[in-house]
């Protein structure tokens, strides 16, 4: 309380702020293209003309971006709660698990819209049972979440190995995978849609459905967190575990269902890469996005609308990341590691870096819009 | 090869998987006994891996890419510091931030500078910090069990391993027979108490982080200038988040940490060792679940099933004065 | 001839837009006692904390030994000989005593040489004022009477010649507090000044030279303790003020709503807070509890609620009992009928993040008016809003801003609409004008009669012993965990200002 925020006006708060701040993240990242002796101005032309100049760029935008809404949405439920699961890469991965059951089990027998609702089953249920426990031993036995979701991250990798390796692959088959799943498991592309706006025929980007059912989902998290009484609850509990109490809301109960919804959530990201895109369950099949759904969920201000915009960004990095790396050797698409880890660290730890001066700034040219009002009468 | 020799090996393989887990371990301690969690340890470890392994190679010079990894490890420590203890940020956030910069940075960096698909050239014997024959290695060696243990096990390491397992009773020393030490713990656990007091919370904290940096500094040293002769991208492999580990398990105490760490050292050993073949008694394990257990371990410790992990009090929560 | 270890002249110090302090002036003699006291909130430790370097006074002037002293910082106070015994004690709990008084004090890099001094020394303190403790004690294993030694010792060691101790009483037992002033009494003996803050005024009168009053961030009155008496400074202390009559009628008391029984809570440190407290709440009649903040109230009001769990005794509503022992359920004993209006209305009774709909329902959120299925009925929510922000006056009459931005009597306004528009049978109320301005204070105070005389019980807790009088039909008075004594709402101030304080009432008065 020895420095009370003043009040910034709502497009400040939700707009200005978060807006420098990733700016300051690509200022930074257009640095370490200059230290690699590239422009970076060239660099970001590249960049967004890969990701929108073609209609193949704009589908493989998407498929990007629709991982990441899905992890991020993860992780901005398990945030309303106060939680942070650092394990939606985990639970995505085991997930795939679920969904390669359901895939494998029916792909020859059933058509894809039979196959989807029981791997969206299968994969909801897989994620949230790896967030589960975690879940279970913050809620009970008080072990820090953000520790034993990274464990987990570390023993899903492991056991992913273990089953694709030694339960799931086919004997004939040299590489880490389960055998290739059927037109009963793989969900139809929605590269038309694109190409309705005129685009050239696209070939080949896995644009699939998994993107609508991500914009559903984005919907229904909505409705979850602002909508309905355990939304209500989740977001009690993550503001003010006191009033939380206060209010009669268990926080066994809370903490661990807003764990389960986050690791579902998480899960649903293998659909996409499984049914979508490769057609197998393989090795590292999340290949990052639970991470990303970290920087996505604090860029996107834990709102799902900000976390669809926020992903749709991240997939013009990775789509023009790709072209990227083609005209500019020097840059692979690792540049999207870089700067989705100054995205996090301005976004979200130098979150307030900023502030003061804005502040400061505001309160210069016009001193009403940093009304004091919750200041008064707060005394001792 | 006898049974004994391939005890010898184990526990020499041991040894040198353990020295990494270890120095970052160590290095995790300092943070997190002042009160800073450190989830980075990864990153800058990488970081480090990286700087060293390029240093080396371009000067010629171990010493010099040792001084280089030092050099960026404590710059990425200062940024943490900078987050969490300056702007009071998210200690988990920032600390995820410095992996993922170190992760693509490395990668970047590499490919643009030595074009050779993200690894540095191959370091010469003397960009290297080579084994060390210990006086009267060769003479002992056929002198049954005493020999082999001494001139197979402890003699012939490199510098940094014999470094890292120094650090252990120096650790030891500092946190509990130095001045530094005693406010190191304490502000890890009051910082009100070491406040009042008259002493700089913030000031203290970033000593602390910037030993944090110096030990995965050498840490990442060792992989890349010992372990191999170069850097490759992503080589350390989730070692930073085993470290994470080792430090809870052992309870944020320093002899502790060593002995977790050998301990995961060890199952990392026989995972390579037995590579899938079956064990006396137990039979086969899967080479995963060995790899997974110190995972496994951390968990069960921090359920609170085996003894209890407390955390140093004031971790993880930034000092803000009260009124 | 009497010299001044401390001159205060005219200190100020504002937190936003509470001024603390105003232009305090203060003198304490060398090698006396000084009391300083006041009630909660009257700036006695703001005061306290700018000598010793925690706060920059925003204007004044500190003179120390008669010469002006710059204290920006601990280190400065702890250099001109300013030493502090928190009420909360900074003590690192799993260090050793030794380790603690030497925190900051060592005298080189290395440890051994001043862990041997600070030994030795420790003797010497021990054989000169009777301190005696273990050197290689843990601070968690010791009882909080030692654990306050340990802090007097700290400062010792650094060679304070001043000593400030805040409420150092509040955590002992009456014999740890006897056995703690007879050390400061040695120390006094040895020339040391010692400036002892403190609402309890039997303390005052026991060991002080001299006192000063505080109250609402003014220096009210300095005396010496020999020419005053408990009455006048209790007087002092609460002041003169304009009684806020609320017009109310005679209370008709009618069955026994809320009864307490022997109950017993203790708080996170295992300190028994409520010790033995039993008393009934009839419907029609306003109970008040009146204590200085910390004697056991907000748990009492906790364990009550569901909030905090009891250790014994029994709570009943309606007859029928309350679970204590696994925490009732607020949720529940709101369905039957139990409305609690918490004393941190920020932390506790609102989401300050939240919209003002949103707050509107808060623990009514499982309510079936303000739901459709498992969604919030928005519409239903927001129309239940708008009609209490109208019935209530609540200002700005908008239910969509953030709750943080209402005043901290608008604020009090949405909890107590909630509360009471629920039609509650009893209300338990915590501080329900605190940080509240003055136009809301007699709205709310109405409101509360008017739930009296539709025939609920409520029971109030209120450090305002105005707020007290004004309201209650019957007052019961806590001290130190217990309820010391019960009077009538015509009880005169000073009756119950030494009530609060703890002095001992003669029988007879009974």
């Amino acid at each position: 309380m020895s420095t009370p925020y003043a009040k910034l006006p709502a497009w400040a708060d939700y707009g200005l702020i978060p807006l420098i701040n990733l700016a300051v993240a690509f200022i930074v990242a257009g640095l370490v293209v200059l230290l690699v002796g590239e422009n970076p101005f060239r660099a970001a032309v590249i960049l967004v003309e890969g990701a929108f100049g073609r209609g193949q760029g704009i589908a493989y935008t998407l498929f990007y971006a629709t991982n990441f809404i899905f992890t991020g949405l993860a992780v901005a439920v398990a945030m309303h709660a106060g939680l942070f699961n650092i394990g939606g890469e985990g639970q995505a991965y085991v997930a795939g698990l679920g969904v390669g059951l359901v895939c494998l089990a029916l792909d020859r027998i059933v058509p894809w819209y039979v196959t989807f609702p029981f791997a969206i089953a299968g994969a909801a249920l897989f994620g949230a049972a790896w967030a589960f426990i975690p879940a279970y031993l913050q809620a009970r036995r008080g072990s820090h979440i953000v520790i034993t979701t990274i464990m987990f991250n570390m023993i899903a990798a492991s056991l992913m190995i273990y089953v694709l390796r030694d339960i799931l692959k086919p004997e004939a088959m040299q590489e880490v995978k389960t055998r290739m799943l059927e037109a009963g498991a793989q969900l139809p592309r929605l590269n038309w849609i694109i190409e309705l706006f005129g685009t050239a025929k696209i070939r080949s980007a896995p644009f699939n459905v998994s993107f609508l059912l991500a914009l559903v989902m984005a919907y229904l998290v909505w409705l979850l967190i602002w909508r309905t009484k355990l939304g209500y609850e989740i977001r009690t509990f993550g503001f003010s575990q006191k009033a939380a109490r206060y209010a009669g809301i268990s926080e066994v109960r809370v903490t661990i269902i807003a764990m389960l919804i986050s690791g579902a959530l998480a899960g649903m990201m293998s659909i996409n890469a499984i049914m979508g895109d490769q057609h197998s369950v393989y090795v590292d099949l999340a290949g990052g996005a639970g991470f990303i759904g970290i920087a996505v969920a604090l860029m996107g201000r834990a709102h799902p609308v900000g976390i669809i915009l926020a992903s749709i960004l991240f997939g013009v990095l990775y789509q023009g990341g790709a072209e990227l790396s083609f005209e500019m050797p020097a840059i692979s698409r690792d540049m999207i590691v870089i700067i989705q880890g100054l995205v996090i660290l301005f976004a979200g730890a130098l979150e307030h870096m900023f502030r003061p001066y804005i502040q400061t700034l505001f309160a210069s040219i016009s001193p009403k819009s940093v009304g004091m009002a919750a200041v008064k009468g707060e005394g001792a | 090869m006898s049974f004994f020799d391939v005890i010898i090996q184990t526990l020499d393989s041991t040894i040198r998987l353990s020295v990494p887990l270890l120095l970052a371990c160590l290095a995790g301690l300092y943070s997190e006994r002042s009160g800073i969690f450190d989830i980075g340890l990864e990153g800058k470890m990488l970081a480090a891996a990286f700087a060293g392994a390029a240093a080396a190679s371009v000067f010629h010079s171990a010493w010099i890419g040792l001084g280089m990894a030092i050099l960026v490890s404590v710059s990425l420590a200062l940024v943490h510091g900078f987050a969490s203890i300056t702007h009071r940020g998210n200690q988990i956030v920032s600390g995820l931030a410095i992996n993922f910069i170190a992760a693509g940075s490395t990668i970047i960096l590499g490919q643009a500078w030595f074009q050779q698909g993200g690894r540095t050239p191959a370091l010469a014997p003397n960009e290297r910090f080579e084994a060390i024959t210990l006086p009267g290695a060769e003479a002992v060696r056929s002198v049954p069990i005493v020999g082999p243990i001494y001139s197979e096990l402890l003699s012939g390491h490199s510098l940094l391993v014999y470094v890292a397992f120094l650090a252990v009773p120096f650790t030891w020393w500092v946190l509990f027979r130095t001045r530094f030490g005693l406010r190191l713990r304490a502000v890890g656990e009051n910082p009100a108490a070491v406040d009042t007091a008259g002493i700089s919370v913030a000031w203290l904290r970033y000593r602390a982080v910037i030993c944090t940096g110096i030990l995965t500094a050498i840490a990442g040293a060792y992989l890349s200038m010992v372990q191999s002769g170069g850097f490759v991208k992503d080589m350390t492999a989730g070692k930073g988040y085993i470290a994470l580990a080792a430090l809870i398990f052992a309870k944020w105490r320093p002899v502790n940490a060593m002995f977790a760490c050998l301990l995961f050292g060890f199952l990392d050993a026989l995972a390579i060792r037995l590579q899938g073949a079956p064990l006396p008694v137990i039979g086969k394990v899967p080479v995963q679940l060995m790899q997974a257990l110190p995972y496994i371990l951390t968990v069960i410790l921090l359920a609170g099933f085996i003894g209890k992990a407390i955390p140093p009090r004031a971790g993880g929560v930034p000092y803000v004065k009260e009124r | 001839m009497a010299e001044a270890a401390i001159e205060l002249i005219g200190i100020n110090k504002s937190f936003g837009a509470v001024r603390a302090n105003r232009d305090i002036n203060l003198e304490i003699t060398r090698g006396t006692i000084h009391g300083i006291v006041g009630e909660n909130g009257a700036g006695k430790s703001t005061l306290m904390s700018i000598l010793y370097g925690f706060y920059q006074a925003d204007s004044g002037e500190i003179r120390v030994n008669g010469k002006p002293a710059t204290i920006r910082t601990s280190n400065d106070a702890i250099a001109t000989g300013i030493g502090m015994v928190h009420q909360h004690f900074m003590l690192v709990d799993n260090f050793t005593v030794l380790e603690n008084i030497i925190l900051g004090a060592e005298s080189d890099a290395l440890l051994k040489s001043s862990i041997a001094k600070a030994r030795s020394e420790l003797e010497r303190l021990e054989r000169e004022y009777g301190l005696e403790v273990d050197p290689d004690a843990i601070i968690e294993e010791l009882p909080v009477g030692l654990q306050q030694r340990v802090e007097i010792l700290k400062a010792l060691y650094r060679g304070a010649e001043i000593l400030i101790l805040d409420e150092p009483t509040g955590v002992l037992t009456p014999a740890e507090a006897d056995h703690l002033f007879r050390i400061l009494k040695q120390l006094k003996d040895q020339g040391k000044t010692i400036v002892l803050i403190t609402h309890k005024l039997r303390e005052i009168m026991a060991i002080t030279d001299s006192v000063s009053v505080m109250r609402q961030g003014t220096m009210v009155a300095t005396r010496e303790t020999k020419k005053t008496t408990v009455e006048e400074l209790a007087e002092l202390m609460v002041g003169r003020r304009v009684l806020l009559r609320v017009e109310k009628g005679e209370a008709k008391a009618g069955e026994v709503k809320l009864s307490v029984k022997n109950l017993v809570v203790k708080d996170q440190r295992g300190v028994t807070m409520v010790d033995d407290v039993s008393f009934d709440v009839r419907a029609g009649e306003i109970v008040g509890i009146a204590g200085v903040a910390g004697n056991g109230q907000s748990e009492l009001l906790e364990a009550i609620s569901g909030i905090r769990k009891a250790v014994s005794g029994s709570v009943t509503l309606d007859g029928k009992p309350i679970d204590l022992t696994g925490a009732a359920d607020p949720g529940e004993l709101r369905q039957r009928g139990l409305a609690h209006v918490p004393e941190d209305r920020h932390h506790v009774g609102l989401v300050l993040a939240f919209e003002e709909n949103e707050n509107s329902i808060l623990g009514y959120h499982n309510d079936k008016r303000y739901l459709k299925g498992p969604l919030l009925d928005v519409d239903a929510i927001m129309a239940d809003a708008k009609d209490k922000i109208a019935k209530y006056d609540i200002r700005p009459a908008n239910p969509r801003l953030k709750t943080a931005n209402f005043s901290g009597g608008n604020q009090q306004k949405i909890v107590l609409a909630r509360e009471i528009e629920q039609d509650p049978g009893v209300l338990i109320v915590g501080q329900p004008t605190r940080g509240v301005d003055v136009g809301a204070i007699e709205f709310i105070h109405k409101r509360l009669i008017a739930m009296r005389d539709q025939g609920k019980a409520v029971l109030l807790v209120s450090v305002e012993l105005d707020e007290i009088r004004s309201l209650s039909d019957r007052i019961l008075v806590m001290f130190a965990g217990r309820v010391v004594g019960e009077r009538g709402p015509e009880a005169s101030e000073g009756e119950l200002g030494l009530l609060m304080a703890g002095v001992e009432q003669k029988e007879a008065a009974e």
